[in-house]
């Protein structure tokens, strides 16, 4: 259990029965009276949000959560299996919900499991992955500017916005964090 | 000597602090200015004391093995009351154990006075007046420029009672609050973000289980007197017309030591002097504690208490 006084900023607590990280936190202290800590709360597996005010006397649960290191291996129709590499385990996460991560894992890639009271409820990929473009209009010869954007797509159907230079067959670096273009890596 | 560029952190932080902490200097001389010009003594007594005033929600630091760090000097001041002193005030430390934030730190500089024979709302005039003085000063005449806002000290206060607060802005009664145990969450979360930032305001007249060392009024015992003044909607004084009869100030610091109690916190030790001070008798007088850093704070437009402050001090 927490008490009031550990809360802050990013502390993950768990409130009837779901897994929450406190996004914003703030002590007060209104008159003689008693200190609260007024807290703002995602729901670390439905993205909702909550507004909680704790007193000093009240005891906060501590979420179940634990952080594993996987590979990514295969997908299975709707599921994603990833392995760990050291007991061969293999743990199943639906494609509802990884999102449009499924469109940045790479085979083998390291990804961060994490668990919330045994089940899977989030992953972290690496923050840049290299993708080669399958399908953009051609690139404008000689026009480097990189403020406008144009349609493009990569092996997986995923689509981005990428600067008019970039052509079919070059390959680019994305952030798994925004799914946005970052830079190109080399051209074809 | 060393390239600004080469100088650790900490000392370019203090730096950075000067022209804040220069503010702050010169509206400290500019109040205590004030209080000479209006008869005030200033006094200091003790940090390190052996009772701090039982009250509910602040926690003075002990200091072993068996001494406290003041949480206000509001006993031993009114032992000076008692004694004959009229017109007294005070800057200095304050510690409150726990209370960090944006609007909080555990050491803090109090300024607080007291003056026989005044009521609460004297009090409150001479605090405009005070107050007035001070930033027209620091700022010249027209609305004092308060970060991205402005505060017109010169405009009509906007004093309301807590009940009128409660409310206009709650929907709900300070009575109803205090009986579902919310007052303070209706408050913080309600009144205080709705009350007007571009004028000082004074919410007054607190329910009587609220006045704390507060007398009660005598045309309504359900009410203290007391106000809390609030500059850009934070905090900054809070006054009362002070409680002097012996029998109702031990009843509520058994109370409040009660409460304390039933919450987890030691009871204090008696503050026999006190008690002795106010068997013998403390004039009628009124008595305003504000907090000098917050007020600085709003009137150089910082958002927080750490940009007036000397960093805080680590474990080491």
């Amino acid at each position: 259990m927490f008490s009031a006084s550990d809360l802050k900023k990013g502390l993950k607590v768990e409130v009837d029965g779901a897994p929450y990280a406190i996004t914003e936190f703030e002590f007060c202290k209104p008159g003689k009276g008693t200190a609260l800590y007024r807290c703002k709360l995602k729901n670390m597996i439905t993205g909702s949000t909550l507004d909680r005010t704790y007193r000093p006397t009240d005891r906060i649960d501590k979420p179940d959560l634990e952080e594993r290191e996987l590979f990514y291996s295969y997908h299975d129709g709707d599921f994603f299996v990833f392995s760990d590499s050291e007991t061969y385990e293999e743990i199943r996460i639906s494609k509802k919900l990884l999102g449009n991560k499924v469109y940045f894992l790479l085979e083998n890639a390291q990804v961060s499991v994490l668990f919330f009271k045994g089940q899977p409820i989030d992953i972290t990929l690496p923050t840049f992955i290299d993708k080669i473009i399958t399908e953009t209009e051609p690139g404008a010869r000689g026009d480097t500017a990189t403020n406008v954007m144009k349609s493009a797509r990569i092996d997986n159907g995923y689509e981005l916005q990428v600067p008019l230079f970039i052509n079919q067959g070059d390959t680019i670096r994305i952030d798994t964090r925004t799914g946005q273009y970052a830079e190109r890596v080399s051209k074809a | 000597m060393p390239s600004a560029s080469a100088k650790p952190d900490a000392i370019r932080e203090l730096a950075a602090k000067q022209a804040r902490f220069a503010f702050k200097a010169r509206l400290f001389s500019l109040l205590r200015a004030y209080f000479e010009a209006h008869g005030f003594m200033e006094v200091i007594t003790p940090s390190l004391i052996g009772a701090p005033a039982p009250e509910e929600y602040i926690e003075a630091p002990p200091v072993p093995p068996g001494l406290f760090l003041r949480s206000s000097p509001e006993l031993q001041m009114k032992r000076l009351l008692a004694a004959g002193y009229e017109k007294i005030y005070q800057m200095g430390p304050c510690f409150r154990q726990g209370e960090r934030g944006r609007l909080h730190r555990e050491e803090f500089t109090m300024l607080e006075w007291y003056q026989a024979g005044a009521d609460y709302e004297e009090l409150l005039e001479f605090t405009r007046g005070m107050l007035i003085s001070a930033v027209t000063a620091l700022h010249g005449s027209g609305p004092c420029p308060c970060g991205k806002s402005t505060i017109d000290f010169t405009a009509p206060w906007c004093v309301l009672s807590v009940r009128d607060a409660f409310e206009q802005f709650a929907d709900t009664s300070p009575k109803a609050s205090i009986e579902t145990n919310c007052f303070e969450e209706v408050l913080v979360s309600k009144v205080e973000p709705a009350l007007p930032k571009d004028r000082p305001v004074v919410l007054k007249d607190y329910p009587a289980r609220l006045g704390a060392f507060a007398r009660l009024k005598k045309d309504d015992p359900s009410l203290a007197e007391r106000w809390e003044l609030y500059l850009g909607g934070v905090e900054i004084a809070n006054a009362y017309g002070e409680l002097t009869e012996p029998a109702e100030q031990r009843r509520r610091f058994a109370l409040f030591n009660a409460t304390r109690q039933s919450l987890g916190q030691k009871p204090y030790p008696e503050a026999t002097e006190f008690l002795a001070a106010l068997d013998a008798g403390i004039p009628p007088s009124a008595g305003c504690a504000l907090g000098l850093e917050r007020l600085a704070m709003i009137l150089s437009g910082s958002e927080r208490l750490d940009e007036v402050m000397f960093p805080e001090e680590a474990l080491h």
